[in-house]
């Protein structure tokens, strides 16, 4: 696993804050993932070996939390809530409107790899309805107008790194 | 309109009031801390037991109580964990205090440990605040510097540590023994109780205080005020303020702190969130997080209730249940969470009820049958339902699923996710048995999509 100086030194810091190492296992994940932007495949071995356990126990907590991908996304990941009180605001339809913009469906990765659209549940905000993630960051009250700012916005930053 | 009582959210959204700690500091914080450590651990307890405060993460068990059965002759260390899962559909109260008030968060949870004797404690916030995340361990580091947290905290002799754990977007991390496991990095599979209660069997086998972001903030207050004082705040048995999330159909949506039961639902949401949507009517509310009973707007509740030592008889409608823990059980739902879900009549219930089944039935851990399939069914059901597929038998095979299921679970997610169905079944149960008609009917205009 090839990960920079700083993720293994946080890796190293983060395992002291627990009496039993295995409470790690997310962690750990979590850094690797923030780095290399998926879990490849040898992470089982490589956090298992790191913290003591077997692969299969790495596996099933990678396999659990919906958070962890074992596959490489888009560069900017738009999760859009899903559930009632977004959804009663026109949810849906923002969704729809990251779709199109992309030509993706909820779930796909675009064709250029800018953006992976995702529906997700509720993110804690509902009274800012409806809401997106993009990435760390959430945006508010995501209208279709909005989600149609924000598409042009990374349109333009992906044309601007070409 | 009835004013806000703010003591939780004080300084949210307050001009200039920053994240930081000299910011807290100004604004006299850490100040209850300094006081507390001065005191014999007990009688924090004792004020706490007093104050009658109950848990704001769902349950609404009362605070004290929880920390009297913590296992202290065990001789193993306590732990005590912050529950900043916020999870619960409808439900965005934690998130504000984390983002804009943390050190708040982190007296109440200093002075927690202080009181139960607790070393380690970890706060355990939902994967998808990343920021939030962020910003807590900068708080602690802060703290630290400032010897609020760590080894000799303020040179007592008492040392603490806390550290922020992220979870990784599954909301039955929020489940109190679910987010135990996961803690200990497994699957956030929730453990059987008895015997794995947390009070005694909790982390790594531990004696644990799990507690929600909000109530550990109101455990600052009650030690600055003391717990008679306290008490005093909204209704007997129903104390302190209480932070309502309102979302969904009302001109306001937000945050609105009020004295437990001092106001009534109508009030908070025709007075205080400015009542429907331009050309709409109120149809449904949940009143507590997406898994209490849904009321539906034009019902009646009749019975008898005790005010002091009496029994009086009560009449109400939707609009006058008084927002509190007690009342809200009384007519079948729960305060839960705080979360309230307003939907108005271009809602369509069998698409309200189908979203929400497709929450559960994704975030079902899948240890039990009734859970893992029922809410799988339930989803499946009312998806056909909506898409027009509809069987004659449908609505008589959802309620049999959904009745099936609570009481024969490992965690309260099953009850959480059968109570959509049974009271929408129950309260509209002719939008569901005449489903195969209705859908052939025009959509309003206004109408959402929802599933
Ligand atoms: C399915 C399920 C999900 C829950 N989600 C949360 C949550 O997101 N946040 C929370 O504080 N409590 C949640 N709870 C309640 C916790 O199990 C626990 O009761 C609570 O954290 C105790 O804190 P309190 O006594 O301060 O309320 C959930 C419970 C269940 C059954
Ligand atoms: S009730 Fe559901 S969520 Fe709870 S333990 Fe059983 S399967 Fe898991
Ligand atoms: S329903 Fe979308 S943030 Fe809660």
């Amino acid at each position: 696993m090839n990960l920079q100086p700083a993720t293994l030194q946080r890796i190293d810091e983060v395992i002291t804050h627990y009496p039993e190492k295995r409470s790690a296992t997310l962690p750990l994940l979590h850094l690797i993932q923030e780095d290399l932007g998926y879990l490849p495949e040898d992470t089982e071995t490589w956090v298992a070996e790191k913290l003591g356990l077997q692969p299969i126990n790495v596996y099933e907590v990678v396999t659990f939390y919906p958070m962890f991908r074992r596959q490489p996304i888009g560069r900017r990941h738009i999760k859009v809530c899903r559930t009632l009180s977004c959804a009663l605001l026109g949810g849906y339809k923002t969704c729809e409107t990251f779709e199109r913009e992309f030509n993706v469906k909820a779930g796909q990765t675009s064709a250029d790899g800018e953006v992976t659209v995702e529906f997700v549940e509720c993110l804690a905000s509902c009274g800012t309805a409806p809401v997106v993630l993009i990435n760390d960051d959430l945006h508010v009250k995501v209208d279709c107008a909005k989600a149609k700012q924000l598409s042009d916005q990374i349109k333009r930053d992906a044309a601007a790194r070409r | 309109m009835p004013t806000e009582t703010r003591i939780i959210f004080q300084h949210i959204d307050e001009p200039g009031y920053t994240n930081d700690l000299a910011c807290y500091v100004r604004h006299g914080g850490y100040e209850v801390l300094r006081q507390a450590v001065t005191r014999k651990p007990a009688d924090l307890i004792e004020e706490v037991k007093k104050s009658g405060l109950r848990g704001r993460g769902g349950a609404g068990f009362p605070c004290g109580v929880k920390w009297g059965l913590v296992d202290r002759k065990s001789g193993k260390p306590i732990y005590l964990i912050v529950n900043a899962d916020e999870s619960e559909p409808g439900t965005f109260k934690d998130r504000y205090i984390i983002h804009q008030d943390p050190h708040q968060l982190l007296e109440g949870t200093i002075i927690s440990c202080f009181a139960n004797n607790v070393k380690q404690a970890y706060i355990y916030i939902r994967g998808e605040m990343p920021h939030g995340a962020r910003i807590l361990e900068r708080a602690i580091a802060e703290a630290r510097a400032a010897n609020l947290v760590g080894p000799n905290i303020l040179g007592t002799g008492y040392s603490c540590e806390i550290y922020v754990h992220r979870g990784a977007g599954a909301y039955i991390c929020g489940e109190e023994t679910g987010l135990i496991e996961s803690l200990e990095g497994k699957r956030a599979n929730p453990r059987i109780k008895p015997p794995y209660f947390p009070a005694v069997l909790g982390l790594y086998q531990c004696p644990t205080i799990v507690n929600n972001v909000e109530t550990l903030c109101h455990v600052k207050h009650i030690i600055q005020r003391g717990g008679e004082a306290y008490a005093k705040i909204g209704t007997p048995g129903n104390t302190g303020t209480r932070v309502f999330c309102v979302s969904g159909h009302v001109q306001r949506p937000g945050y609105y702190e009020f004295p437990c039961g001092s106001i009534t639902l109508g009030q908070l949401l025709h007075e205080v969130c400015g009542g429907p949507l331009p050309g709409r009517k109120f149809k449904a509310v949940i009143p507590g997080g997406s898994s209490a009973k849904v009321l539906k707007f034009g019902e009646r509740f009749k019975g008898k209730r005790k005010v002091g030592a009496e029994l009086v008889d009560y009449d109400w409608g939707v609009e006058d249940v008084p927002m509190d823990f007690d009342s809200l059980a009384m007519i079948g739902s729960m305060g839960g969470s705080g979360g309230v879900i307003v939907m108005d009549d271009s809602v369509n219930m069998v698409e309200a009820l189908a979203n929400i089944n497709a929450f559960y039935s994704h975030e079902s851990c899948g240890q039990c049958t009734p859970c893992r399939e029922g809410s799988l069914w339930m989803k499946k059901i009312t998806t056909r339902m909506v898409h027009g597929q509809a069987r004659a038998e449908d609505a008589a095979l959802l309620k049999s699923v959904a009745d099936q299921i609570p009481g024969r679970t490992i965690c309260a997610f099953g009850e959480a996710c059968s109570w959509p169905t049974q009271s929408f079944m129950a309260k509209f149960g002719d939008e569901f048995r005449a489903y195969p008609e209705t859908k052939q009917a025009p959509r309003p205009a206004a109408a959402p999509t929802l599933i």
